[in-house]
């Protein structure tokens, strides 16, 4: 089913510049990777070499991080809400 | 000129850092990329520092903040262009801590320091490169009346 995938400021310049991309998807995996293989350049920047999410990449279901959930297997029906936002932190 | 931030703005951001000093603030800047690669601050949100564990000298801002900040700026029709936070009695410049923790190229990270506080300067750097070779250049922002 068509869900919708919110792309943060820094992964635009590798998935044409938009902001938001229309994904087909039954789990957040199967979104994940209708992602990547609409924009092959966002792969890396979003996976290890080992296929598995960068550690500083957090990706949402709506308010629901998918760490918590059932990860990839994180089932999405057609109102949900993917979210990519990278970690912000740092310090002295 | 790189980054626009009105007056009300910036004096808010500094003035979080004299709040929560001698803790680390932060906070998430939303507004547009304009032409030439410039960016114009139209909010600044404040968020909580996670990093309770460690608050003079480390910020975490929590990534479902972050997800609600996304997408209200997305309706509004704007986006993150960046994020601030101070530095405690220690300069307005990035750490390694700081560039080590950043991921979003392309935004500005804002910093100001706080001394016994009270906000002294406030530098702007600009995230540029992919993870393994990013780093920070310095960004020439204005302050502008509204």
């Amino acid at each position: 089913m068509p869900i919708k995938v919110l792309i943060p400021t820094s992964l635009r310049p590798y998935a044409g510049k938009q902001s938001v991309i229309e994904v087909s998807a039954q789990t957040v995996g199967e979104a994940l990777g209708d992602l990547a293989a609409q924009h092959p350049d966002l792969r890396k920047h979003l996976f290890s070499e080992e296929g598995k999410l960068r550690s500083f990449v957090n990706v949402y279901l709506n308010d629901e991080n998918i760490r918590y959930l059932s990860a990839d297997a994180t089932p999405v029906k057609e109102t949900d809400i993917v979210s990519i936002v990278p970690s912000v932190a740092g310090g002295i | 000129m790189a980054l626009r931030i009105p007056r009300a703005l910036y004096d808010q951001l500094r003035q979080h850092g004299e709040a929560t000093y001698p803790h680390e603030c932060c906070g998430v800047l939303v507004g547009e990329f304009v032409e030439a690669g410039g960016k114009v601050v139209k909010a600044a949100v404040q968020c909580g520092n996670t990093r309770t564990d460690s608050p003079r000298n480390r910020y975490h801002i929590a990534p479902l903040e972050l997800v609600r900040i996304q997408r209200e700026a997305l309706l509004a029709g704007q986006d993150i262009v960046g994020f601030y936070h101070s530095h405690p009695d220690h300069p307005a410049r990035w750490s390694s801590t700081d560039l080590d923790e950043a991921h979003w190229t392309g935004c500005s990270y804002v910093i100001t320091s706080v001394e016994k506080g009270r906000a002294v300067l406030t530098n702007s750097f600009l995230l540029l490169g992919e993870e393994d070779e990013k780093r920070f250049e310095d960004e020439l922002y204005e302050v502008s009346a509204e």
